[in-house]
């Protein structure tokens, strides 16, 4: 296999990724890649690894060993802030928004690496602090827009129920305009109806904005339809990796599913 | 009926995003400026600047300056008391050193030393949170306390050990010191409070403002979405000591005029500041300024009633303050943790809706 | 031996003595927050109360006089000349638990699943309010506790230490209250007793249950509510040794509080749920404030014990944020 080519065509590759807790091993050797402008889905049975697979992706957690390949270039050691900036932004599985703010300052805080304004101009509010409040603020209404959540703009997002809430943290993750954008669980908790609208907003961001888009998911009917390219994960180590129907194929990932015994 | 926003439609997102989006708002508030700026110097005495205005416009700086740590950045600080002592020792030994320094600059830098004390005690910040933290910001307190009793050379060897203001003029009128006319203190007063007022409303509603209530509400999610913690708490640090540190200078030099640390700024005034952001309202900046007036006022107006209507001992008050304070937080805790400021804000949107409540 | 190593000595057994009060308040601390999460600053000041009642029973007061007497004209002070010292004890542990029951149902039940800052606010109200309610119920005058525990110098101490030292020097023996040392001995049975308590009966079983975890405690039908009131009525105890301790020594007052102010960076040293942190955190900082003053202290002005507990503990937080026995934490999304 020629690396040099893989990683030119590929978005964010991982090479030989293993992290463990203190004698743990939460990830075993994995190796993966996602390509520029696909849905690449993680599948796996609870504590597989994959929410630690994400984090590893956006630099919360490092990885004893491996590389992180992102846009071409290899990964240092860096904090998860300045991941944020390279352009990769996500959700989470158990809703992490800024309860004590408005919907509308959710969004604009995920639009937070792209505002540069200093502090003098924004203590007096004129100048380049109200010109970029004003340009983002109008990207984010476009992002309101797209995600029908007009009526909330002003509503602390603690008082918004469930399923909003999810559609708002989307929201926060779409207003960074992000290369990369990691999605766990969307659609966990949910109805069909609300899945339904999830998966279309998931489909038209990545038609609208050509996002590239990892996403983790229990429901193999969303995945299935939704998803490019698959991988498995089970036990911290990757034992599925390919198109969907090949995926669906596999005895080791039907094993797994299914809970056949490990010797 | 006067009170409402249906009808005041925006049609641009300037407009939306101002300060006051309700004209009877706007009209008020310049009204009350007016009113403060103009009127008020005429009819001010001296008992209503000693005793009522003029510390309730120190403490609403304080306030301010803690609800910009504590209550928009969630970083719980029991050092304001410390923090004000060094705003106040900065302003003495510049007032000292350089007399013919402009008393505006005197405070603003005397506000400036105080964010680089405060960015230093906020290092620990990075690594711990909740009341870990608060635990490490009474060193703070009980540090610089300490240093300023025990080291001449910040009260420029009194032997009293007390440092006093001397005598400063702006436009040949005296601000500090005994000669000082009351509307001049309460103009310089008014002036930082106002101007500090405006700059600390535009940076919680700007960029930093925005990342320092993302670290307070969930500091690991606002990490990964591309906040840096290190420069939104050392920033929160630093400005909430800058208002801290105006406040203990004006507090030392307009309004006591001559202090000693252990009295002047010692734990109890971390508690009270701590208090007035509780009761006006946690993250507010309207509430730092009720809260001040409230937690103040509060036992002026009762001691003025028991002490000098009823006739009862002054330390017996004093407990019976003690406990409605004390009661007083509980209640905003588990009732309205946002404080008076938000009981105002739904009355209003009742206001706002009557009679049509739906 | 030289003098200057048997001052040493001298000064290290005080820091020990100090710090074994430290340990005390530190412990009610930790007890109430294994069991609800809740960081109670007043455990301090409830020492303060306990300690006010206790004398206020001792001596006969009655309770509000001087709100009374304002009131009403008249002249209460004294219902009898006092009560017997162990009644006044169990009367005092009575109030102690009542006020527990009464936190319960007023404040704590209100707070369930508040963010656990939103609680320690609280409880710097609670303890603004029994500040209050104790200087108004006894009056504000310090006051001499005497529970008849032996106190003062040991004479046996300094005769047998005065031998000690090197021939021909000026030694004048070693200096330790014997208080201090019953108190040590009282907090050494308070300790094993917790401990008795909590291995051995059913309630300190579901204790231990609670502290592990709420939800699962709740659901093998342990009443959370019960738990709360036991937990802060053995705090309140644990407050009243502690008071009885402080209060013999220094007498009572407001200081006594502030004093309490110092578990704090006790627990922050031995981390907020372990027992023995809590006393040997309460000894590092006892035995280490002593020697910095003994050593450094005059070469910098004196009275470090006023912030060297704390910057200790500031400095130890940079470093291991924990606690010394505080398990390492794994942040999780």
């Amino acid at each position: 296999m020629n690396t040099a080519e893989n990683t030119s065509e590929a978005l964010l590759s991982l090479k030989n990724i293993s992290l463990s807790f203190g004698g743990v091993k939460a990830l075993t050797d994995i190796s993966f890649d996602i390509k520029k402008g696909e849905i690449r889905a993680i599948i796996g049975p609870n504590g597989a690894g994959k929410s630690s697979m994400l984090n590893v992706i956006n630099g919360f957690y490092h990885p004893q060993e491996g590389e992180v390949w992102f846009n071409g270039n290899l990964r240092g050691s860096l904090k998860p802030h300045e991941i944020a900036r390279q352009g990769i932004a996500r959700t989470f599985q158990n809703i992490a928004l800024f309860k004590g703010m408005s919907t509308l300052d959710n969004l604009m805080t995920g639009r937070i690496t792209k505002m540069h304004a200093n502090i003098f101009w924004q203590a007096i509010w004129k100048g380049k602090a109200e010109r970029e409040e004003l340009e983002h603020r109008e990207k984010v209404e476009h992002i309101i827009d797209f995600l029908e959540i007009q009526a909330i703009r002003k509503t602390p997002v603690g008082r918004l129920p469930y399923g909003l809430q999810k559609r708002v943290e989307l929201g926060r993750a779409l207003a960074a305009e992000s290369k990369l954008l990691l999605l766990d669980e969307p659609m966990a908790g949910m109805n069909v109806e609300e899945k339904e609208d999830m998966c279309r907003f998931v489909l038209d961001v990545h038609e609208e904005f050509g996002t590239t888009i990892a996403l983790i998911e229990h429901d193999m009917g969303v995945v299935m339809d939704i998803a490019d390219r698959v991988v498995v994960l089970d036990y911290g180590r990757k034992i599925g990796d390919g198109f969907p129907d090949e995926i669906r194929a596999d005895q080791n990932v039907i094993d797994a599913y299914l809970g056949v015994s490990h010797d | 009926m006067f009170y409402r926003e249906s009808g005041d439609f925006k049609s641009n997102y300037a407009a939306d995003q101002q300060t006051f989006p309700i004209k009877f708002d706007r009209i008020g508030v310049a009204i009350f400026l007016v009113f403060a700026f103009f009127i008020v110097p005429f009819i001010i005495n001296d008992y209503w600047e000693k005793s009522i205005i003029v510390p309730v416009l120190v403490w609403s700086l304080a306030a301010l300056g803690l609800n910009i740590l504590t209550g928009y950045c969630g970083l719980v600080s029991l050092g304001t008391g410390g923090f004000m002592a060094v705003g106040a020792y900065a302003s003495y030994k510049l007032t000292t050193s350089f007399p013919e320094l402009n008393m505006f600059l005197v405070i603003l830098f005397s506000g400036g030393i105080t964010a680089l004390v405060g960015i230093l005690f906020g290092l620990p910040s990075l690594r711990i949170k909740g009341f870990y933290l608060a635990v490490a910001t009474l060193a703070a307190q009980f540090f610089l306390i300490w240093l300023f009793n025990k080291v001449p050379w910040f009260y420029n060897s009194s032997a009293s050990g007390m440092i006093t203001v001397p005598e400063r003029t702006i436009f040949g009128i005296a601000v500090t010191g005994s000669n000082s006319p009351p509307w001049a203190t309460y103009l310089f007063c008014l002036i930082f409070v106002v101007v500090f007022a405006v700059i600390a409303r535009n940076l919680t509603r700007g960029r930093l403002g925005r990342s320092w209530m993302a670290i307070r509400d969930m500091d690991i999610a606002a990490e990964i979405i591309g906040v840096a913690p290190l420069s939104a708490k050392l920033s929160a640090f630093a400005i909430s000591s800058f208002y801290i540190g105006l406040s203990g200078a004006l507090f030392f030099s307009v309004y006591l005029g001559a202090a000693e640390p252990t009295e002047a700024f010692g734990i109890d005034k971390s508690f009270l500041v701590l208090f007035m952001i509780i009761i006006g309202g946690l993250g507010s900046i309207f509430g730092s300024f009720i809260g001040a007036a409230f937690m103040f006022l509060l036992p002026v107006l009762f001691k003025n009633i028991m002490v000098g209507g009823f006739g009862w001992p002054t330390d017996m008050v004093q407990h019976l303050i003690f406990m409605l304070v004390g009661a007083l937080i509980m209640f905003f805790l588990i009732v309205e943790p946002h404080g008076l400021a938000q009981l105002w804000r739904v009355t209003k949107e009742k206001l706002r809706l009557w009679p049509f409540p739906h | 031996m030289s003098p200057v190593i048997l001052n040493t000595i001298e000064v290290i057994l005080n820091g020990l003595m100090t710090g074994v009060m430290y340990s005390l308040v530190a412990l009610g601390f930790v007890l109430i927050f294994k069991a609800s999460g809740i960081f109670n600053y007043a455990q301090g000041v409830m020492a303060l109360f306990a300690a006010l009642t206790l004398v206020g029973f001792q001596t006969g007061q009655v309770p509000f006089s001087h709100l009374i007497n304002v009131i009403f004209g008249t002249n209460y002070h004294n219902w009898s000349n006092g009560i017997n010292t162990f009644l006044a004890i169990v009367l005092t542990m009575l109030v102690m638990i009542a006020l527990a029951w009464l936190v319960e149902r007023v404040v704590l039940r209100h707070l369930v699943n508040q963010e656990q800052i939103i609680l320690f606010m609280a409880t710097i109200g609670l303890a603004f309010f029994m500040e209050g309610l104790g200087d108004l119920m006894w009056g504000a005058n310090i006051k001499v506790l005497d529970v008849g525990l032996p106190s003062g110098g040991s004479f046996w101490l300094e005769d047998v230490t005065r031998e000690w030292a090197s021939e021909g020097s000026e030694y004048y023996g070693m200096y330790i209250d014997v208080l201090d040392v019953w108190a040590a001995g009282i907090a050494v049975v308070l300790v094993i007793a917790l401990t008795i308590f909590s291995q051995y009966t059913k309630t300190g079983r579901a204790l231990r249950a609670v502290a592990d975890d709420h939800q699962a405690a709740l659901t093998v039908g342990i009443s959370l509510r019960t738990i709360w009131v036991v937990v802060w009525s053995i705090a309140g105890f644990v407050a009243l040794v502690a008071g009885i301790m402080w209060g013999s020594k220094s007498g009572i007052q407001f200081s006594l509080s502030l004093i309490a102010l110092k578990a704090l960076p006790v627990l922050i040293l031995g981390g907020f749920t372990s027992i023995p942190g809590a006393i040997i955190g309460g000894l590092v900082i006892g035995v280490g404030e002593k020697l910095f003053e003994f050593g450094i202290g005059p070469l910098i002005g004196g009275a470090t014990e006023n912030w060297f507990a704390y910057v200790l503990a500031l400095l130890f937080l940079m470093f291991r944020p924990q606690g010394l026995f505080g398990d390492k934490i794994i942040e999780r999304v």
